[in-house]
């Protein structure tokens, strides 16, 4: 990798100073932090940026993408990288659009556009699944991850099928010292190891005890890019496990990251990783089987990079969570957990790792928001392609809340769990549900992205943390 | 949910349902079930997929929306089932497909690659994907439907393709806010007797009890004929599906276009 050392162009640095004034006046008026729009106002102004802060990055860029997990699978990377002594640059939560990206930049550059200590720095960043294929030869990565490809917001991306489609014509073109990380056990990333000269390296779970009883609604990678139907030794969730066509042969590849063995728990999980001939044991203080992936999908990227697998497990077991993503708070005698849920896929892993933490069928609370702004989709449907029906005959209590709480309380009636209480409004339905949980119990929070923003603010101001962008990583 | 064994039954058939299914269509065979339940009468469900034979005769036949890809690999078998189909309509079975699968259940569907699907025929519609570049339809509707006691429906339309009705062809509700069958005439779906083809998915069923009613009671008239007993249902209130179709309603008027038709 060559750091740039050209200057940047004067209308890149206006630019700059005008992006980071539209951050502070956005924060100083209290405007949600601001973290999307310095990048906004600073990439109209000067579209080069973008590629202005690919080529500081000394020692390459890491993109993360796919449906499920980009938000904390660039967390834990960096996470990573930090406990490797460098300092990656890293987009704010969920901002994964250009701007976003653009955000970042603006946010940690000096006056003259240079970052500082760029020759020894990484930037990790989460795009945006549909975004990727037109940012990709513009970022250039050293490590490209690919997580997964679910159904999600298809009132946005129209179809899976277009999403997949735009990644393989974009991979036709990947250098050949960029290292692709894929999931061996999701086939329709698997795939995209074929007609690239880029490096591959797979990562996937070789446990047949972490398989699911019975195949989920939520699948959508029936059908092999030969036309021919998949079948599947194990599914680990939706179409996601050890899968070969029927018709062409093709079977999943040898994971080289790999999964040996897998022990969930209500509070995290303990992993042996076959890491290219090493074993190292990786302990997760996140629940749930999607959490593992996330987990493996950074272990491969961090092992691209050449950090060593002790740093890797060492920086795992003490990483916090991302933002919104099984992030705690002490409420009234209560613990809250929020959990992000905006597609089926991740719905249902939610809904297996409550169960699992409740293995005696103690009871489960839980707050439920569906809100249906352009971030969580507007069209709600996909909340009937998720088994919500797992939880029935279980002890549940639910307050569903959110702008569509009526369709998510018909959701949840139809699936056999009658909501406690439908109540639209976040803090009036948060104190309905904390007055449901009894002291020292937990509420989980199950929200959209826009609701999980504002039920955080709400715990956060109860809980006596401040506001997101005070805290935010870098 | 009552217990008791019910003394009658309908035969739900549900064609294709592990491929057709992008847009939570499963969520309409949830609602009859449970809905059917509450009026005291048992759902038999036969998935048929591809090779799978159909059966003699069926009271309900459900199809939902695929991607083109989906779409092609079911076509041709749904086309060589066109005259099993057109016959059971015809006899009154009840029916309801949605979005690419409505757009099978037409008389040929033009694919965005330009390739053109032979459809099953049961209503008279032709649709025609246009090329990239062309605006997919998509956001929150409201119709109002032609078909007795159902009134307003609401949901949500995904598609790319423009159907069109043909001389014989009847549409199942107007567009009142939203795009509809092509966004231009006003029309959204297709009635043909008991069969109902839309682009409404939501799960469309769920938050549309009168729909739902009126689907269940054609199937009791296919299955015992329009004046027997055993076909009657009594109105019961849907509380949770009244408050989501409610919610589901604001949406549409709030947030879709108010329909005017395109002059030429
Ligand atoms: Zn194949």
């Amino acid at each position: 990798m060559v750091a740039a050392t050209a200057r940047s162009t004067v209308r890149e640095r206006a630019a700059l100073i005008l992006g980071r004034a539209a951050g502070t006046a956005a924060r100083r008026l209290g405007r949600g932090g601001g973290t999307a729009l310095p990048g906004l106002v600073a990439g109209a102004l000067a579209p080069s940026l973008l590629e202005r802060l690919a080529r500081q990055m000394g020692q390459g860029v890491v993109t993360v993408t796919g449906t499920n997990g980009k938000t904390t699978t660039t967390h834990l990377i960096a996470a990573i990288l930090r406990a490797h002594g460098v300092q990656p640059l890293t987009n704010p939560s969920g901002s994964n659009l250009e701007r976003g990206l653009v955000a970042a930049y603006v946010e940690d550059a000096e006056a003259d556009g240079r970052i500082a200590n760029a020759p020894s720095r990484v930037g990790v960043f989460e795009v945006d699944e549909a975004v990727l294929a037109r940012l990709f030869p513009r970022l250039t990565p050293r490590v490209a991850v690919f997580l997964n490809l679910f159904r999600d917001q298809l009132d946005r991306y129209g179809e899976v099928d277009s999403v997949g489609e735009g990644w393989g014509g974009m991979l036709v073109s990947a250098a050949p010292d960029c290292t692709l990380v894929l999931n061996a056990d999701d086939p329709s990333i698997a795939q995209l190891s074929a007609g690239t000269r880029a490096r591959v390296l797979t990562f996937g779970i070789d446990d047949p005890h972490a398989r699911l009883a019975q195949a989920e609604h939520a699948s959508d990678a029936r059908f092999c890019r030969c036309g021919g139907r998949f079948a599947y030794e194990a599914i680990y969730m939706g179409h996601v496990g050890i899968w070969r066509c029927t018709s062409c042969g093709e079977r999943r590849p040898l994971a080289r990251i790999s999964a040996r063995q897998v022990e969930l728990s209500p509070e995290g999980s303990r992993v042996d990783v076959d890491m290219d001939g090493a074993s190292i044991t990786l302990d997760l203080p996140m629940a749930g089987l999607y959490s593992v992936y996330n987990a493996l999908a950074a272990t491969a990227a961090a092992h691209a990079l050449g950090v060593p697998a002790s740093t890797i497990a060492r920086a795992l077991a003490e990483a916090g969570p991302a933002f919104g993503r099984q992030e705690r708070f002490e409420v009234d005698g209560r613990t809250v957990r929020v959990l992000l849920a905006k597609n089926p896929a991740g719905l249902n892993e939610l809904m297996r790792a409550l169960i699992a933490g409740s293995p005696e069928g103690e009871p489960i609370h839980l707050l439920a928001m569906l809100n249906d702004g352009v971030q969580d989709g507007q069209d709600v449907s996909w909340i009937y392609d998720a088994d919500i029906e797992a939880l029935a005959g279980r002890s549940v209590t639910v307050t569903c809340s959110g702008d569509r709480a009526d369709d998510f309380a018909l959701r949840w009636h139809l699936a056999g769990v009658d909501p406690a209480a439908v109540v639209p409004d976040t803090e009036v339905a948060l104190d309905d549900a904390l007055r449901r949980t009894p002291p020292g119990a937990r509420l989980d929070v199950v929200a959209t992205y826009t609701a999980m923003i504002d039920v955080r603010e709400a715990l956060a101001r109860r809980a006596g943390m401040g506001a997101y962008w005070e805290k935010a990583e870098r | 949910m009552t217990s008791a064994t019910p003394e009658r039954t309908i035969r739900v058939v549900t064609l294709y349902d592990d491929v057709m299914n992008v847009y939570a269509d499963r969520g309409n065979l949830i609602a009859i079930e449970a809905r059917a339940a509450e009026h005291g009468v048992g759902v038999d469900v036969l998935s048929v997929s591809l090779g799978d034979p159909l059966p003699e005769d069926a009271d309900l036949v459900l199809i939902g929306g695929g991607q083109d890809r989906e779409q092609r690999r079911v076509a041709d078998e749904l086309a060589a089932r066109g005259p099993v189909l057109r016959a059971w309509a015809a006899a009154g079975t009840a029916m309801l497909a949605v979005c690419g699968g409505f757009q099978l259940f037409g008389r040929w569907y033009r694919d965005a690659s330009g390739a053109e699907l032979p459809g099953a025929g049961v209503f008279d519609v032709t649709t025609i994907a246009p090329g990239p570049g062309a605006a997919r339809c998509i956001g929150d509707i409201l119709a109002s439907a032609e078909v007795d006691g159902v009134w307003e429906v609401v949901g949500f339309e995904n598609h790319a393709g423009r159907t069109y009705l043909g001389p014989g062809g009847r549409p199942f509700a107007r567009v009142e806010y939203g795009r509809g069958n092509n966004g231009e005439d006003g029309t959204e779906g297709a009635i043909f007797r008991n069969a109902i083809g839309t682009y409404l998915h939501g799960s469309l069923l769920p938050k549309n009890p009168a729909l739902l009613d009126w689907l269940i009671v054609a199937a009791l008239h296919h299955r015992y004929g329009e004046g027997s007993p055993r076909a009657q249902i009594e109105p019961r209130p849907a509380p949770y599906a009244e408050r989501a179709h409610a919610a589901s309603a604001a949406v549409a008027r709030r947030r879709s276009p108010k329909f005017e038709p395109v002059v030429k």
